[in-house]
């Protein structure tokens, strides 16, 4: 078998029809250009406030892609754009939140923007300080496996979040009780300004799995397909009772942290040039276009058909109603 | 009727709230095999298994959070907080993450949890056993904060914080715990979230207390009415978030005196609330000004017994509290 033959191989091997990872590189596509789309809107004013995910498609498509839509959580965090995209929310729904219209499907416009959470999607609501989620995550898996049922969750969160006193507390409680939930951290290296080396004496987020009982991996955050077949693998085990997984993806933010922020305070232009070579969306399009997948042309096709939704969508949610002023009382408690 | 203490009656009705509902979970450190250190979960491990009754790691903040994930995930937990004192490291998930999930999607999650803690003083507990901590929650929306006094109330109080579809901090008062004793029906019932009792009827003023300040309160208003014939209203709220308002103000109104003993630090405390309530909504109904009585601005009362016992309002100072209103 040549090189070239057992490369192809890849996704297939992973389990992966040719039309799935079409799908997956859809949706990092779909994700950068909506990310690129939320700046500009933002630099005209429109959008006030963004958070990028540019740089994290791979580690979040690849991770989020081995959930089963439909029985399996997704407990994100502000940053996961792509990974709510795969759960099921489309341009327009995450749009509605930039712009903070009634019509929002996660928040109703009460929460900044990447506050993502969606009942009927299973992704569970989130807030902004860091890690609080991770416990939910933890929590949720330990009602499913008292339940017997079959579904995983998955909770996402970066470097920064290991930090945190709730972040130890769930994964030495998933380890405890050999829950099924996978922890994916997207180390992109800086929590705002503070580097990983600040943050913790150690070379690697995984590695600190040991500590808790269960195993973890550190893969290349930039790799789709790498970072798909270590998910895959921790949820068949979460799923089959083996208990929890830390996945640890190496990564990059190209932006800053959001648009309130100046990363040229705290990091090079040339780190940040250097990082961009290893772009997961065009490292994954080589790959396709490398074994015929998809072409020029096709890819040309699926540009324009993403932009137009995305022109759509932003038609859509400039034309929205702000909700009504009354809507700030509701919803305190349970309506019945 | 069978008359039980505070501490038996949280005992055995979350056995029969067990018992009868396989979604109710109770987590907490020790409350496994040792079945709590004030033993409410006596003999739970052995009758609903580990899976239902979780002896918990050591961590205050993990014991909420996890307890909302098992919410999101169908569950009824009930969190116990070994001591009020305990609660600060589960602050930010009680307030930030329970009670404002349901605000924050905009209705379309809820967090039916039950977080139960033991509080204030009287027990020579010292700085970090003896904190009443409700006033610190009671200005959080979101949250409902429910301080049973009595056996009865305890246990109707106690089932409708577990079906409530909101959070509800249930607060126990330590000295109560085998102080005091009540009739408490066999049948299930429900003592409705936001609603207060009045406990004793009278016309000359109306006192609203709850915890061990209640029964301070019944004891200094059956003495003015032995010895004075003054009739005292008592009324314990019961629940301080949502506070039934119709019937504090509407005792206040017929009475047109009012004074307010609660057991934490005065300022700012539940009390300042009452107060400022009665002064905005029946000024022209008062009589007098408003008294409130609390703790002196330190942080909960220290361990030995003189010093304790400078810091919890008396039956005897509160009596004469009493006294000097009615005659105003």
């Amino acid at each position: 078998m040549s090189r070239a033959e057992q490369t192809r191989m890849r996704h297939e091997a992973l389990g992966l029809t040719n039309a799935q990872a079409l799908e997956m590189h859809r949706f990092m596509l779909a994700a950068r250009m909506l990310d690129e789309r939320s700046w500009a809107l933002n630099r005209q004013g429109k959008a006030p406030f963004v958070v990028s995910s540019a740089g994290h498609e791979a580690c979040q498509v690849g991770t989020a892609y081995s959930l089963m839509r439909g029985s399996d959580y997704f407990v994100p965090y502000y940053r996961d754009l792509a990974v709510v995209m795969v759960a099921g929310l489309t341009a327009r729904d995450v749009l509605l939140g930039v712009y903070a219209r009634a019509e929002d499907p996660c928040n109703g416009g009460r929460q900044m923007p990447s506050h993502w959470g969606c009942h009927r999607l299973g992704i569970i609501s989130g807030s902004s300080p860091i890690a609080t989620q991770i416990p939910h995550a933890a929590g949720l898996a330990y009602a499913i496996k008292y339940r017997r049922e079959a579904g995983v969750v998955m909770c996402w969160f970066g470097e920064g979040a290991t930090s945190e006193g709730d972040w130890h507390e769930a994964l030495n409680f998933a380890g405890i009780h050999r829950l099924p939930v996978v922890f994916v951290c997207e180390n992109n290296k800086y929590a705002i300004s503070v580097p990983q080396s600040k943050q913790m004496a150690v070379a690697t987020v995984a590695e600190r799995a040991t500590a808790y009982g269960f195993e973890g991996h550190h893969v290349d955050g930039n790799d789709v397909l790498a970072c798909y077949e270590a998910a895959k693998t921790a949820v068949d085990k979460a799923r089959n009772g083996g208990g929890p997984t830390l996945i640890e993806c190496t990564t990059y933010r190209y932006a800053p942290h959001t648009s309130d922020d100046d990363d040229r305070t705290y990091r090079t232009r040339e780190e940040v040039k250097e990082a961009r070579r290893h772009d997961p969306v065009h490292r994954f399009q080589a790959y396709l276009k490398q074994h015929n997948l998809i072409d020029s042309a096709e890819l040309e096709r699926v540009t324009e058909a993403i932009k137009a939704d995305l022109a759509e969508a932003v038609e859509y949610v400039e034309q929205a109603p702000y909700p009504a002023v009354d809507d700030a009382l509701r919803h305190v408690f349970y309506e019945r | 009727m069978p008359v039980k203490n505070l501490i038996n009656t949280i005992h055995d009705t979350m056995w029969d709230l067990m018992a009868n509902d396989e979604r109710v979970v109770v987590l907490g450190e020790d409350v496994g095999q040792r079945g709590g250190v004030f033993l409410a979960t006596k003999g739970f491990l052995d009758k609903f298994g580990e899976e239902r009754v979780i002896d918990t790691p050591l961590a205050e903040c993990s014991i909420v959070g996890h307890g909302i994930g098992m919410a999101l995930g169908g569950l009824l937990p009930i969190c116990e907080i070994q001591f009020a004192d305990f609660i600060h490291p589960a602050f930010n998930q009680i307030v930030q993450e329970a009670a404002r999930l349901r605000y924050r999607s905009n209705g379309d999650f809820g967090c039916p949890i039950v977080i139960r803690a033991p509080y204030g003083a009287g027990v020579h507990g010292g700085l970090y056993h003896s904190q009443s901590v409700e006033a610190l929650f009671a200005h959080v929306p979101g949250l409902k904060i429910v301080l049973p006094s009595t056996p009865y109330d305890a246990k109707g109080l106690l089932r409708a914080a577990l079906y409530d579809p909101d959070p509800v901090l249930y607060f126990e008062h330590k000295k109560c715990y085998r102080g005091v004793t009540g009739e408490v029906p066999d049948e299930d019932y429900e003592v409705p979230i936001g609603t207060a009792a009045v406990k004793r009827e009278g016309d000359v003023l109306t006192v609203i207390a709850y915890g061990l300040m209640l029964h301070h309160c019944m004891d200094a208003a059956d003495r003015l009415a032995a010895e004075e014939s003054i009739n005292v209203e008592v009324i314990d709220p019961r629940s301080v978030a949502p506070m039934d308002w119709e019937c504090l103000l509407g005792s206040v109104a017929k009475t047109s005196k009012a004074m307010i003993v609660i057991e934490d630090n005065r300022t700012l405390g539940v009390g300042a609330e009452i107060s400022a309530r009665i002064g905005e909504e029946l000024f022209y109904d008062l009589d007098a000004p408003v008294v409130r009585i609390g703790g002196p601005d330190i942080p909960a009362t220290p361990y030995c017994k003189v010093l304790e016992d400078f810091f919890l309002p008396t039956p005897g100072q509160i009596y004469d509290a009493m006294l000097e209103l009615a005659r105003y």
